[in-house]
């Protein structure tokens, strides 16, 4: 279906037309380009139980299907059993004995006919021999309790790919999962609190705003309806200057001084008319102590210029590393970042509103355009092999510059003989905060070393509720845990992770549909913050509780 | 051939029997877990309702539950197809809560629902006491009012039986919340009302005379120009030449006034009041919900005290708190509420106010004291007698500190307020 009249919205817009508002064109493109990969299960619990029943996967699947990601594929070697239909929506009783793989996709595919879906019941270490399957993926996400030998080589390889995983548990009332990202992972469109992404420079004008405050003459001079309409910026910068006059040319600076000010433009408000006071006015005084402040730079954004791949560009950059450069060149030469342009509402009328908001409109193009011109000298520079950088990437570059991200990857986290110090020591401090959701996390990591050791194919006896398998993963485990740091875990610190055992073990690895629901739902949101490049994803571990129906999250 | 004897039942539901037939480390300790517990949550009939209904009947089916009913008023549009995930194309036209209760009963075997099309304030005290729990994820703040004010108007002390406890979740966009009440003994809807502020109204005045942003020439198209042009066609947000035309005509003015960014999207968003929404917070939230159905039905972990707020802009975040149940809510509590007033504001300007402050949130109001009718909507004679009211000030009608009661169509109860007048 095409357009059904001038402007008006496709078929596929109205479809899509609540998540557009969040995402917008851009983000739902990203979606449509991309397939991920659910890596569901990977051999069986034990003895007597069949795999993981991987709903968390599915229910992920689910929630990136509706809004219309490319495609998927799902990897799961299981046959569908009775406790699959007791937990797993995407399955009914005809899939009963059939593959799981095959199923859950084609009940996921009637979700949306815009989107491809794939099912391969090879087990995953099998696949990866193939070297193109993995990099089709934009996305992995894998069903945990995974064994090691199927773990380690498929993070390891998206590592090598930069393709970001997410690796899930969700056992019982207790959920966790682990996003791993490429080392460096930039955002431009974060979204920021839209007050705090204005930038009004009230202490920085430049000469066209000057000249607009100027032009204003003599506000006492007004009759009341032209001075009850003044668009507060101008009011503060008209008493700027009568303020800077009679403070030896400095504007307010600290706390005391800028209530001083506020008090000062609150007197200078009308109040013998009809209506008792000003409603610019009003916003003035209130817009005194967030917008009276010199243009600063956030400690983030800093640290981003001087990141290496920002000081030093080579052929091989990637766009954003080259418009940060570009816009870090601007900003040693201006000493302030581009004016992002936008200007919150107002009282004023009409006319004088629209000319101030050209005002900045017209210095953020002028901005864009100093900032464009320095990345196609860049470009030229480096003898790029690629196309050129999308005005449209640069100006939204600009808009966004105080409020860009790069998000440092960090690998899966593991508790083990490898582990990384910093992993170690988080989780540490983290015990030491009371009642702190890192025990769940713990409790996963030691179910984890259970399950590696029944999957030993050498080791086809062992059961899930092994007592002495447990014990020997909680005493290993613990013990990585004084690795680095000798000081004892304490009696407190040991109840909570046997509580979070305790919890885990109640539900045999099996989960409840629920809370895999809940963590399907967290999931998919993590993967289309990662997929559109927008808003923050997770850095990088969260746990769920069910139980006491709260999260936490954490840098591991 | 389907086989359906009981101990491809037990196989079905392992998962969940485990939890409900092992004690937790969380769980109180008089807990019996077993067969009474299975059997408890077996029998717990459950009533679901709103615009989360497609994932709460999905994970309260898979929670063992078989016996559950769905109100929903709603037919099925395109743009539920990105989150509804029981709708297909086919679907749209027809109503929401017949083709999603027949999707789950087809999905689950052994799972009844009965579905009911039309609203919730259709049904009686009678009709809400059959259920053992009320779950919620209704799209209005009206509509969760109603239900927490009928449930709350149901507890008989004598009767424990009276006492449903009422499950709500709410999205928009990444955010969302969800809550349990315990009516009477936890804080309630109405007493974290000011919670979830509307937002404020432009000025009329604005929107008459000065606009200024593009939203404001769709206000004026919508509710100024469409009055004067085509007063005769009651206006209709889901009729596309409607929209259209209200587009166009802001369009016009927003060229008029050089004002950008008029598009299609923001009239419609504008014009019905469009929150996004999507799959993945609904999920959260609706699970969220859902799985405190499961802990109160069979109590086999604590149940949430009493409010658990999410955000997923930036990673995962959620805030669990429990909201003070207050003594001068005018459901669940016995005292009338401050309200700070201008003693010089008329009564008509009051009556406007309502509709925006926070803590009332009242669109048709009719006001009394308890010596004399300030304004009365309804019969039209009443109406009139009392319409001159509306003109004078507050501080000719009402003494300081006097108490006002407050009734309104959309709900079946008075509102108390202690008028203060402001220095």
């Amino acid at each position: 279906m095409a357009q059904s009249f001038h402007g008006g919205p496709t078929s596929k817009e109205r479809k899509y037309d609540r998540q557009l508002r969040l995402w917008a064109a851009s983000g739902q493109q990203a979606l449509e380009d991309s397939r991920v990969l659910l890596v569901n299960s990977d051999g069986p619990l034990g003895a007597n139980s069949t795999g993981v029943s991987g709903v968390v996967g599915v229910e992920a699947l689910k929630n990136l299907v509706l809004p219309g990601i490319g495609g998927f594929t799902i990897v799961d070697p299981a046959i569908v059993t009775e406790a699959d239909l007791g937990v797993n929506f995407f399955l009914e009783e005809q899939s009963l004995g059939k593959s799981r793989a095959e199923e859950t996709c084609r009940l996921l595919r009637e979700l949306n006919p815009d989107v491809h879906g794939y099912f391969n019941s090879q087990p995953i270490t099998d696949l990866l021999h193939d070297p193109d399957f993995l990099p089709q993926h934009k996305l992995v996400i894998i069903s945990g309790p995974t064994k090691r030998s199927s773990l380690d080589p498929l993070i390891q390889r998206a590592q090598e790919l930069a393709i970001p995983v997410l690796y899930t548990h969700s056992v019982g009332f207790l959920a966790t999962f682990s996003l791993q990202l490429p080392a460096e992972f930039p955002i431009v469109e974060t979204h920021p609190d839209p007050e705090s992404a204005q930038d009004l420079r009230l202490l920085h004008p430049w000469p066209e705003l000057v000249a607009a405050t100027s032009a204003l003459g003599d506000l006492d001079a007004m009759d009341d309806h032209q001075h009850g309409h003044v668009p507060y910026i101008l009011l503060l910068l008209y008493f700027l200057e009568q303020w800077k006059q009679a403070h030896g040319g400095n504007a307010p600076g600290n706390y005391k001084e800028k209530t001083e000010f506020r008090e000062f433009v609150r007197s200078q408000a009308r109040t013998s008319n009809p209506e008792g006071g000003e409603e610019n006015f009003d916003e003035a005084v209130a817009a005194v102590l967030k917008t009276v402040s010199p243009p600063t730079i956030p400690s983030t954004i800093r640290e981003i210029f001087e990141l290496d791949q920002c000081q030093n560009l080579t052929g091989e950059s990637v766009d954003f590393w080259l418009i940060a450069h570009a816009i870090h060149f601007f900003y040693m030469t201006h000493g302030v970042l581009p004016l992002p342009g936008s200007l919150p509402d107002m009282k004023a009328q009409s006319a004088d509103y629209v000319s101030l908001q050209n005002l900045y409109k017209a210095k953020a193009r002028r901005d864009v355009e100093e900032v464009t011109s320095t990345v196609r000298q860049l470009e030229t520079q480096l003898d790029r092999r690629v196309p050129p950088i999308p005005d449209r990437d640069i100006d939204a570059f600009c808009k966004n510059a105080a409020h860009i991200k790069v998000v440092h990857g960090r690998q899966i986290p593991q508790i083990s003989s490898n582990s990384d110090a910093v992993t170690l020591k988080a989780i540490r401090s983290q015990l030491g905060i009371p009642d702190s959701l890192v025990s769940v996390f713990i409790a996963t990591q030691i179910l984890d070393g259970v399950v590696d050791e029944i999957q030993d194919e050498s080791n086809d006896r062992r059961f899930i509720n092994d007592d002495t398998l447990w014990k020997s993963h909680t005493e290993r485990i613990l013990a990585l845990l004084t690795r680095d740091d000798p000081t004892p875990l304490d009696s407190e610190v040991r109840d909570n992770i046997n509580k979070a055992i305790q919890e885990l073990r109640r539900a045999e690895g099996g989960e409840l549909h629920n809370i895999a629901s809940l963590a399907g739902g967290l999931v998919a949101q993590e993967s289309l913050k990662v997929i559109t490049k927008q808003y923050g994803p997770l850095d990088n571990t969260c746990v769920f509780d069910g139980a006491r129906s709260r999260s936490e999250m954490y840098r591991l | 051939m389907i086989v359906t004897d009981a101990n491809s039942q037990q196989n079905r539901w392992k998962h969940l029997h485990k939890v409900l037939t092992n004690a937790g480390p969380y769980c109180d300790e008089d807990w019996i877990p077993g067969e009474e517990t299975i059997t408890a949550l077996e029998s717990s009939k459950i009533l679901g309702a709103g615009g989360l209904g497609c994932e709460i009947l999905k994970n309260l089916a898979l929670s063992g539950f078989k016996d559950i009913h769905v109100i929903d008023m709603d037919t099925i549009d395109i743009s539920n197809l990105n989150r509804q995930f029981l709708f297909r194309q086919a679907d749209i036209g027809k109503p929401k809560a017949e083709v999603a209760a027949a999707f789950v009963e087809r999905r689950v075997k052994g799972v009844k629902i009965t579905p009911f099309v039309g609203k919730i304030q259709d049904k009686d005290e009678d009709y809400y006491m059959q259920f053992k729990i009320v779950i919620c994820g209704l799209d209005s703040i009206e509509a969760r009012r109603w239900i927490n004010s009928t449930l709350i108007g149901m507890v008989d002390m004598e009767n424990p039986e009276s006492l449903k406890p009422l499950i709500d979740g709410g999205t928009e966009g990444f955010k969302g919340q969800a809550r349990v009440i315990l009516p009477t003994l936890s804080s309630c809807i109405e007493c974290q009302l000011d919670m979830h502020a509307p937002r404020p109204a432009v000025p009329l005045c604005t929107i008459a005379t000065i606009p200024r942003q593009p939203q404001h020439c769709i206000e004026w198209a919508h509710q100024i120009a469409w009055q004067e042009k085509r007063k005769d066609d009651t206006f209709d947000s889901d009729d596309m030449e409607h929209i259209s035309w209200v587009y166009n005509t802001a369009m016009e003015r927003a060229q008029q006034f050089h004002i950008h960014g008029v598009t299609f999207q923001m009239t419609q968003g504008v014009v019905k009041n469009i929150i996004p929404a999507i799959a993945s917070t609904n999920a959260v939230i609706a699970a969220s919900t859902t799985s405190e159905v499961l802990k109160i039905a069979t109590s086999c972990n604590p149940y949430l005290e009493n409010y658990m707020m999410y955000a997923g802009e930036e990673g995962v975040y959620t805030y669990t708190f429990e909201a003070e149940k207050k003594p001068d809510c005018p459901v669940c509590g016995n005292l009338a509420r401050k309200m700070i007033v201008d003693r010089n504001s008329t009564l008509g300007d009051f009556i406007d106010s309502l509709g925006e402050r926070a803590e009332a949130q009242l669109k048709k109001p009719s006001l009394r004291t308890e010596e004399k009718t300030l304004y009365q909507r309804f019969p039209p004679q009443l109406e009139e007698h009392t319409r001159p009211n509306l003109k004078l000030k507050l501080h000719e009608l009402l003494e300081d500190g006097e108490e006002v009661a407050v009734s309104d169509p959309a709900y079946t109860i008075d509102f108390r307020y202690k008028v203060i007048f402001n220095k």
